[in-house]
């Protein structure tokens, strides 16, 4: 029996920034900053890209940044380099909104749905998709309450598949102090 | 006016100065060869591209002009990749157009396609594949611009072959001012807080050192390091990217610092208390074992590229700006300021240089030449504006250190990537863009056999560069670290002595060639070198394979624990 979901975390994210990205949509941009990190030995968590709200010729990239792998500035300093980045906001976790998006197609019988229903609502996802014996439920959240969620659903149910946008990020109307 | 996509690249090429290309033609970039039998472009034919690379960066380095290649697609562009990477690494402003497959046949594998882009990546500032005739002004301005503004360095312009066909109307390149590169600012004025900063923190300094590196001479900041230098009165260290950018004479020189660097440069870092690294980059070969590096020193890094300042070593003033605008802002400051007394610090300094100055054990009867000698005879009898370059090796080490260098840019060599054949290429470029002056190619015997074929260029386009070989028989440096640290076991070191005949190589490639062997012939056959100007010249100087360079800070080992010539050790 599935046990509810509880939709408290004690996940402590590894040390990380979030780079929130203006780029040139120009071809070969994402190559360039891939090829940067994998060439400087910085890790990345996350990539998440999208057009830029405020103009067709950029793009935004949110880029979760494993802090630990190098020294943040020298991270952000390397990508400034780039002749297609345009503007580079670096945002620690506690300064930044975050939020993803989560798609997980599980399998459940009869029997399990309520209980993945009780879970689903404790959790604020919704159903997006159903047959006989699978479901696939989306989530978006804080990348905790999304990985919670999702080990949830790895514990008690062997989704079949998980897909995660990875995060996107805007700076804290009202960041600590 | 319509014209073709390869005309209007020349045109663009024009526009931005260009007065001399070197390159080698082939199918894709065949179309772009055509309009240059019309241009005012003189085109260099190099025998294989990695030379034009390299001249283009030697003419780059003797004139601070951007160097231009222009090669064909696939192996054509592939064999620029190691220039590219050199000028990536000693940040010298190189323009690479490379012919391309036509766009409709990129991506199926077609004859001589090859990603360059891709390739270059990670070792252009910037590339660029045009993928409409229209753009060629604007992304020709663009590479020009970016190659040569804020941290010099290479950067490839893709052309495709049917892009090189198509017809365009010919519109006027934007200027600088107006290219739309909404990423690229390269901020040139340091912070006035910061330099004032800086100022006060040097004027307190007890043991202070100006840490000089290439970016000083990309800035053409040599007066201004001069004026900074005898206001502060603060002694002045030159890297190998910055050998001239400080008179080797004047009483504020220390040389060079670094792996092969004088002993007082080398500890006079250690024991300072406060660096001004000036367009330099803590490199490896400069700090050796970072942990033991300068330990009391505070850090002044003054530097145009933001992503160098705490890169290796945490800066206690970090200035982002163009190297030459801060020094004169530096001295403008520090002319208000007195100087704490550092006579202490001069007593020690002296002292350091009268226990171990830079030498050697000259020949004796009868045996091989010794190369510092070489070395210290070719600038003796060579005209003082001489431009020096170097391959890779100990040869490089010596003429680095054995030459007294008085003005900038007359040093030039392969720093940063180390490439091994950049002497001969790379000192025909500096002859094209200074042709009045006297260029002396300084390089090992092993170095030379990578790109010697050039000098066949050189003879033919009119180019009387002089080479010397220090030729110990032996890929002398490895064989050093062989003999050093791998307990004198030679592995695939021995070049063979006699093959090829340097002299009948020369001659074969139309110049004059020369071999000495005693020391009593050194003078005349330089002197013999140094007269001869309808031809490129080729000394052999036949050295002693067993001489090694000292100082030298072992790989991985502290500056602290410099190994000096074996004549100055304890009890020597
Ligand atoms: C292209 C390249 N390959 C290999 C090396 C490694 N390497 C550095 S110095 C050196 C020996 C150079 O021999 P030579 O030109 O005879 O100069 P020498 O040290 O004897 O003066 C070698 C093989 C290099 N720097 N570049
Ligand atoms: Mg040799």
């Amino acid at each position: 029996m599935a046990e509810p979901f509880s939709g408290t975390t004690e996940h402590t994210p590894v040390s990380h920034h979030i780079l929130s990205v203006l780029v040139e949509n120009k071809s070969g941009v994402l190559s360039r900053i891939a090829g940067l990190f994998s060439r400087r030995g910085f890790n990345i968590f996350s990539l998440a890209v999208a057009p830029a709200a405020e103009d067709q010729r950029f793009s935004r990239l949110t880029i979760v940044v494993d802090a630990e792998s190098a020294p943040i500035a020298q991270v952000v300093g390397q990508l400034n380099k780039l002749i297609n980045v345009v503007e580079i906001n670096d945002m620690r976790p506690d300064e930044a909104t975050e939020r993803e998006l989560l798609l997980a197609t599980v399998s459940v019988g009869e029997e399990g749905r309520a209980a993945l229903l009780n879970s689903m609502a404790h959790a604020g996802a919704s159903i997006v998709d159903f047959s006989a014996n699978s479901v696939t439920v989306s989530l978006s959240g804080t990348p905790a309450a999304v990985d919670a969620f999702e080990r949830h659903l790895e514990a008690n149910y062997a989704p079949v598949e998980v897909q995660r946008t990875g995060r996107v990020a805007l700076p804290r109307l009202n960041p600590p102090a | 006016m319509k014209i073709t996509g390869a005309q209007s690249l020349i045109k663009s090429l024009e526009a931005q100065g260009v007065e001399v290309i070197f390159g080698l033609p082939g199918g894709a970039i065949l179309p772009v060869y055509d309009p240059i039998i019309d241009s005012t472009i003189r085109h260099i034919l190099v025998r294989h591209e990695q030379g034009a690379g390299h001249m283009a960066e030697g003419y780059a380095q003797a004139t601070g002009r951007p160097g231009v290649a222009l090669v064909t697609s696939g192996p054509g562009a592939t064999n620029i990749v190691t220039p590219i990477s050199n000028a990536y690494m000693d940040s010298i402003p190189l323009v690479v157009i490379t012919g391309q497959v036509p766009t409709a046949a990129i991506g199926t594998d077609a004859f001589q396609e090859c990603d360059i882009t891709g390739i270059t990546q990670g070792i252009t500032k910037h590339n660029w594949l045009i993928t409409d005739v229209a753009d060629i002004p604007t992304v020709i301005a663009e590479a020009f611009y970016v190659a040569t503004t804020g941290r010099p360095g290479p950067v490839l312009v893709d052309f495709p072959k049917d892009i090189a066909q198509t017809e365009v109307e010919w519109v006027d390149p934007p200027s600088f001012d107006e290219l739309d590169l909404p990423g690229y600012k390269p901020q040139l004025d340091g912070d006035a807080e910061l330099i004032e900063a800086a100022a006060q923190m040097m004027a307190t300094a007890e043991r202070p050192v100006l840490y000089v590196g290439g970016g000083i001479l990309k800035a053409r900041g040599a007066g201004a390091l001069r004026t900074l230098a005898e206001t502060t009165g603060i002694p002045v260290v030159t890297t190998l990217m910055a050998r001239g950018a400080f008179p080797d004479s004047h009483e504020l020189c220390l040389g060079m610092p670094g792996m092969h660097g004088n002993y007082t440069a080398i500890t006079a870092m250690q024991e300072a208390d406060l660096l001004v690294s000036l367009g330099a980059r803590f490199d490896d070969r400069v700090t050796g074992k970072l942990d033991g590096f300068a330990p009391k020193a505070q850090i002044i890094h003054v530097d145009i590229d933001p992503a160098e300042l705490n890169k290796v070593r945490r800066a206690d003033i970090g200035i982002v700006g163009d190297a030459r605008r801060v020094t004169e802002a530096l001295a403008t400051v520090s002319a208000s300021k007195t100087q704490t007394d550092r006579s202490a610090w001069w007593a020690q300094l002296s002292e350091w240089q009268e226990r171990y100055p830079l030498t050697f054990e000259p020949a004796e009867e009868g045996q091989a030449l010794k190369p510092q000698a070489v070395i210290e005879a070719l600038a003796a009898h060579s005209p003082a504006d001489t431009i020096v370059v170097a391959g890779v090796g100990q040869h490089q080490m010596w003429a680095a250190q054995h030459w007294s260098y008085e003005t900038p840019y007359t040093w030039i060599n392969s720093g940063g990537a180390g490439t091994m054949g950049f002497a001969v290429p790379g000192a025909i470029g500096a002859k094209v863009g200074e042709p009045g002056r006297t260029v002396w190619g300084i390089d090992g015997d092993g170095c030379f056999q990578m790109t010697a074929q050039e000098l066949v260029t050189a003879r033919v386009e009119g180019i009387p560069v002089k080479i010397a070989i220090l030729n110990n028989s032996y890929l002398g440096m490895v064989r050093q670290w062989q003999e050093m640290f791998y307990e004198e076991r030679y592995s695939e070191v021995y070049l063979t002595p006699d093959v090829p005949n340097f002299v009948m190589l020369a001659e074969a490639m139309g110049c004059v060639g020369i071999r000495v062997d005693r020391p009593e012939d050194v003078i005349p056959a330089i002197e013999r070198a140094n007269a001869i100007n309808d031809r490129p010249v080729v000394i052999d100087f036949r050295t002693d394979a067993s001489e090694k360079v000292f100082p030298m800070v072992p790989a991985g080992a502290s500056n602290s624990d410099v190994v000096v010539h074996p004549t100055q050790r304890e009890g020597a």
